[in-house]
């Protein structure tokens, strides 16, 4: 039953127009045949998060509250939200997936996305939570002139959470039409409505719990698989191994770097993106200032990166366990026109972001298989949420407050245009979502964390590490990090041949990182220096006021509890 | 950075004896109280001694990545090389990548919740009188 379900799904997936349109109707039928455990936990996840959601939005009442949870939450509770918001479906369904089909190649994303977290505790976690309210822009405009850097710290955020944010709507259409047989626009409307419900009546309060309560379902599944195929493999990982090579079409490769990084240079590009991009995403930066103060800052991090590293080990051992136990199995394929043969990788039902949940099939059958589609969508439901905080965030607290008002705004009317702001913003997800429909997943969460790394990340390092740095640098270089990062990306092959149907990528590399970054960095440099207003004088001058404060914490904001 | 923690309660200790560092965040004020903390022997140990281990363990960070991408990209023969079983080279060096990124994590913080948190408390009390 699980295999007519799965093979209905992929029918919605792969078929054309007259097949979507006939989904509900047969997906209604074959929901309520074979998949009530999954539809009775993703409701239970639903629902339990609602009642979160409510007394959340009972007990939020200042912008503190709204913005930072009223910065209350212990290191532990902090380091789950964390990992919770940072493990998003493109890593756990896109990595597991490239693991599948490339196998070490998985690794390189793996190890790219743990990495920026040192970054982030050495050089910014501890000083963020000194300097800061609520959002980054509060800690890059601390002694520089609030509008400008609002506005390249706003852009460079909303950005950010766009491209974010198209990645998950995208996977988490493809998912719940697996799971439930529901057309890709149902799916990314029930994710839109959900993600709005949680920020707009909830705000961090909310968005946190879900975020922990994610957590910890994800890694608990996803130990679970791990410990089931090592299980299979009676323990050894060279047993899971050699299986693996002898059944992958690509034999002893699946060990080699292959083809994902074909060029040095794009390798290196990928690397800085990832590295850097870790510390300058919004949604990460907002979770510092939930917590007490520095010391509890850094703990976060601490049990962060253990908990990301523990995930992406899981995530390595369920791809290659994709391999070993899917690839020889013809159910988890489409078979082709003579019903017998089928490409290992191309075939895979749902694609093969989908490894992770045919394989719960294989290992637990329909029951884990319900489980872990509920966990893949929880995860994407606490992701968006810290996005869509993110982002509503940086319109209300820094464009609108700061920006439009210049200050002369009430706390009560800045909450409310953030929740009016998270409502806009997931219907623009919504709408983006189904655009971008037929996207590879990892690869739009690539260019989110490229433009994070090249116009976030210098204008906020830039601003609390170094002296010189003033308004005019700051800003320019910002913008033309942000603009190098996006043009760049279109340009290649990706967006400009791929998507516009250009002959030839006019950027050679799939990733801008590696030039884009140095280029905002430098630009802060250069444009700072040369920069002799009155205003830059002053904003050298108050370096030393921030400087003591960042690196004691003397004056910065206590717990915002009441 | 620790300084507040010390301390726990919201109500942080600091703003007492220091009130006029405060500094808002519009309007970061500079004021004469602030060279008692800069020029704080105590104070200018701990910058210097965080930012040295912070900056040491960041570029133990880069060369580590940076070593391993660059193997990718310009020696993609030795990460294939076998050590025994199937797993290559590579296979492990990745494996150590993320192990090593936690531990230097762990290393940071034992530092800071031990020495880096013991000055910022002593600063703390050297201000107050």
């Amino acid at each position: 039953m699980t295999r007519a379900l799965s093979l209905l799904a992929a029918g919605l997936a792969l078929g054309s127009t007259p097949v979507l349109a006939a989904g509900p109707d047969l997906g209604a039928v074959q929901q309520s045949a074979t998949n009530w455990p999954a539809i009775g936990m993703f409701l239970f996840f639903v629902l339990f998060t609602l009642g979160i959601t409510y007394r959340a939005a009972k007990g939020s009442k200042s912008a503190a509250d709204f913005y930072a949870a009223g910065g209350g939450i212990s290191a532990g509770t902090n380091s789950l939200a964390i990992a919770g918001d940072y493990m998003s479906a493109a890593s756990f369904l896109g990595i597991s997936g490239l693991v599948y089909s490339s196998g070490f190649d998985g690794l390189i994303y793996s190890t790219g996305f743990l990495v920026g977290w040192p970054i982030v505790l050495f050089l910014i976690a501890e000083r963020l939570r000194n300097l800061g309210k609520f959002t980054f822009a509060d800690v890059a405009s601390f002694r520089l002139d609030q509008t400008s850097i609002r506005i390249i710290s706003a852009t460079g955020t909303l950005v950010v959470v766009a491209f974010y944010l198209i990645a998950q709507m995208v996977g988490a259409g493809k998912l719940i039409q697996l799971l439930f047989g529901l057309p890709y626009l149902y799916a990314v409307v029930l994710v839109g409505a959900l993600m709005i419900i949680y920020v707009a009546f909830g705000g961090m309060k909310a968005t946190t719990w879900v975020q922990v309560i994610k957590a910890c379902l994800l890694l608990g599944g996803a130990s679970f698989m791990a410990g089931a195929v090592l299980y299979h493999y009676a323990f050894s990982p060279e047993k899971l191994f050699a299986t693996a090579v002898q059944t992958h079409p690509k034999g002893d490769a699946i060990m080699a770097p292959g083809g994902l990084v074909s060029n040095p240079i794009d390798s290196l590009s990928l690397g800085v993106g990832l590295m850097f991009g870790t510390a300058g995403l919004p949604h990460i930066l907002m979770r510092f200032f939930t917590v007490s103060d520095a010391q509890a800052a850094r703990k976060s991090v601490f049990y962060a990166t253990g908990l990301i590293g523990y995930f992406y080990i899981l995530t390595f051992i369920i791809g290659f366990g994709g391999i070993a136990m899917l690839m020889s199995d013809p159910s988890y394929f489409k078979l082709g026109a003579d019903g017998t043969t089928y490409d290992k990788i191309k075939d895979m039902l749902g694609g093969t972001n989908m490894v992770a949940v045919n394989l719960a099939n294989a290992i637990g059958g329909p029951y884990f298989l319900g489980f872990i589609s509920a966990v893949a969508f929880a995860t994407i439901l606490a992701v968006v949420a810290g996005l869509t905080l993110a982002g509503a965030s940086a319109i209300s607290h820094d464009l609108y407050a700061q920006v439009f008002a210049r200050g002369r705004t009430t706390e009560k009317a800045e909450v409310n245009l953030s929740k009016a702001s998270a409502v806009g913003i997931g219907i623009v997800a919504i709408v983006l979502g189904y655009i971008f429909e037929n996207q590879n997943v990892a690869f739009m969460v690539g260019l989110a964390f490229s433009v994070a790394a090249s116009c976030n990340f210098p204008v906020l390092a830039m601003s609390i590490l170094w002296r010189g740095t003033t308004t005019w640098g700051a800003l320019i270089g910002g913008l033309v990090g942000l603009v190098a990062a996006v043009t760049m990306v279109v340009l290649s092959d990706a967006v400009w041949v791929k998507t516009f149907g250009h002959p030839a990528a006019l950027f050679p590399y799939a990733n801008p990182a590696l030039f884009s970054m140095p280029l905002a960095f430098v630009t802060i440099w250069a444009v700072s220096s040369i920069d002799r207003t009155r205003r830059a004088n002053r904003e050298r001058a108050a370096f030393d006021a921030q400087f003591v404060r960042s690196e004691t914490g003397i004056g910065a904001d206590g717990a915002h509890a009441h | 950075m620790s300084a507040t923690q010390s301390a726990g309660p919201p109500a942080s200790p600091h703003a007492q004896p220091l009130p006029g560092v405060v500094g808002t965040l519009d309007n970061p004020v500079s004021d004469p109280r602030l060279d008692r903390v800069s020029q704080n022997p105590i104070f200018q140990t701990l910058v210097r001694e965080r930012n040295q281990y912070a900056w040491v363990l960041t570029g133990l960070m880069l060369v580590v990545y940076f070593g391993f991408i660059g193997l990718i990209a310009f020696d993609k023969a030795l990460l294939a090389t076998k050590l025994g079983g199937t797993a290559s080279l590579g296979f492990y060096m990745g494996m150590f990548v993320i192990v090593f990124a936690f531990v230097l994590t762990g290393i940071y913080v034992a530092r800071a919740n031990t020495r880096f948190d013991r000055l910022s408390a002593e600063l703390t009390r050297s201000l107050a009188k």
